[in-house]
């Protein structure tokens, strides 16, 4: 394909590469306002990063659950991260379809959320307590503090956690 | 315009508006802490497919009113939100009872929307679709725990469920424009979804150990824009501010 792309297109192509991975690295550093130990690429809420044929920057974010009120201010912290690399103006495309689910957190991203006292979201019944690791634990709600989490309560250490719900 | 897909797009938009708004109400007054967290995630999601269902009405309709015009800035007459989503939230197990009626209804409409000819009615009902289940959980469980609990909350919920019952007729019965749209693809056809509604609500009723209350004639078309006196008053609370300070933002 690419001996089929004229020199100066070959060269336009790389830009917008090397632009895209810019911008996914930069948004690597824009946290869920809500649990601010993982990036909005940690969880998958990023759909797409693109440029047009003018050159102008599209990002596509899909919200977590449709009435979650950090979506708001996940917009507002993209454009201003992308305005500080350069980046004056961005189109954020809200994506609805598919629905964001949570097998897409990253792995890493799993690993941050235990650490930081969140189950990460499994489709098993019982939750592993991310304080004492213990497996003996029971649902206090299906609701937690915000929209992604229930409640547990871990009977090995005592200690309350939550736990990201499998959606 | 497509008139029939915007109002369309308002039932169900309006539905879910009106439920959010009167399940936000028992934010700090639910019996438990974990349940008015419940309560209040709930009227979240509801709150979030409202407007995502709101702004598409709004741009179909093509007037320039968004989400927040058509929100605050209708009266009652101009709502098409089903009946049974106003009815006033009683005590707790009213509020759940009304909550299972309904969340057992979008699991069958969202599911049947998610085939919809129109791609982004399809998308926003897979996306309710998932929220609508866990929805489900948690209102099917407490109604077999309050139906199947002591004689005094099984009394409450059976009530609730008389009263209610009635409105559930309007969940399926279908409009001349709901008629329209299955025709075209854009909605599922109601007639088929309500079986499968009813074997579930039959299911959990029998395991909450509670009776099925005989159909009967209902007095409210919410899908008309016929409503109880019920919505008026929650809607001179819900939008006060926006009548009194038009244009107010924060």
């Amino acid at each position: 394909m690419v001996t089929t792309l004229t020199r100066a297109q070959s060269a336009a192509h790389a830009a917008a590469d090397a632009g895209e991975a810019h911008v996914w690295q930069a948004l690597t550093a824009v946290a869920d306002p809500e649990i601010p130990v993982v990036s909005i690429v940690d969880l998958g809420i990023v759909r797409f990063v693109r440029f047009d044929a003018a050159g102008k920057l599209e990002v596509g974010l899909t919200p977590t659950y449709s009435g979650c009120p950090a979506t708001e201010v996940i917009r507002r912290c993209v454009r201003e991260t992308l305005q500080g690399i350069g980046y004056p103006s961005v189109v954020v495309t809200e994506v609805l379809s598919p629905p964001w689910t949570t097998d897409w957190i990253t792995p890493s991203g799993r690993q941050k959320l235990a650490a930081f006292g969140i189950a990460p979201p499994a489709p098993t019944a019982t939750a592993t307590c991310p304080r004492c690791a213990s497996r003996d634990t029971r649902l206090v709600s299906e609701f937690g503090s915000t929209p992604c989490k229930a409640h547990y309560q871990c009977r090995a250490c005592l200690e309350p956690f939550d736990r990201f719900k499998c959606l | 315009m497509n008139e029939d897909l915007f109002r369309y797009l308002l039932i169900l938009g309006d539905t879910n508006l009106v439920l959010a708004q009167r399940l936000g109400a028992w934010v700090g007054h639910a019996p438990a802490l974990e349940e008015d967290l419940a309560l209040g995630n709930l009227a979240l999601d509801h709150l979030g497919q409202a407007r995502l269902l709101l702004t598409y009405a709004g741009e179909v309709e093509g007037r320039g009113r968004d989400e927040d015009a058509l929100a605050y800035l209708r009266d009652a007459p101009e709502f098409l939100n089903l009946a049974l989503a106003e009815q006033p939230n009683g005590d707790f197990g009213r509020t759940v009872v009304r909550q299972w009626l309904i969340d057992s209804w979008q699991a069958e409409l969202y599911a049947g929307l998610q085939k919809s000819s129109d791609a982004r009615l399809a998308g926003i009902a897979a996306k309710a679709l998932k929220e609508t289940l866990y929805h489900r959980r948690f209102s099917a469980g407490w109604v077999i725990r309050l139906g199947d609990g002591t004689d005094e909350s099984h009394r409450r919920v059976q009530e609730s469920l008389n009263e209610l019952w009635p409105l559930t007729e309007e969940l399926f019965a279908p409009s001349d424009l709901e008629h329209r749209l299955a025709a075209c693809g854009i909605a599922p056809e109601l007639g088929e979804l309500r079986p499968r509604w009813s074997h579930s609500v039959d299911q959990l009723l029998r395991e909450a150990t509670l009776t099925r209350p005989a159909s009967s004639p209902y007095p409210w078309h919410g899908k008309e824009g016929v409503h109880s006196e019920h919505l008026g008053h929650m809607l001179g609370e819900m939008q006060h501010l926006q009548r009194t300070y038009p244009g107010a933002r924060w």
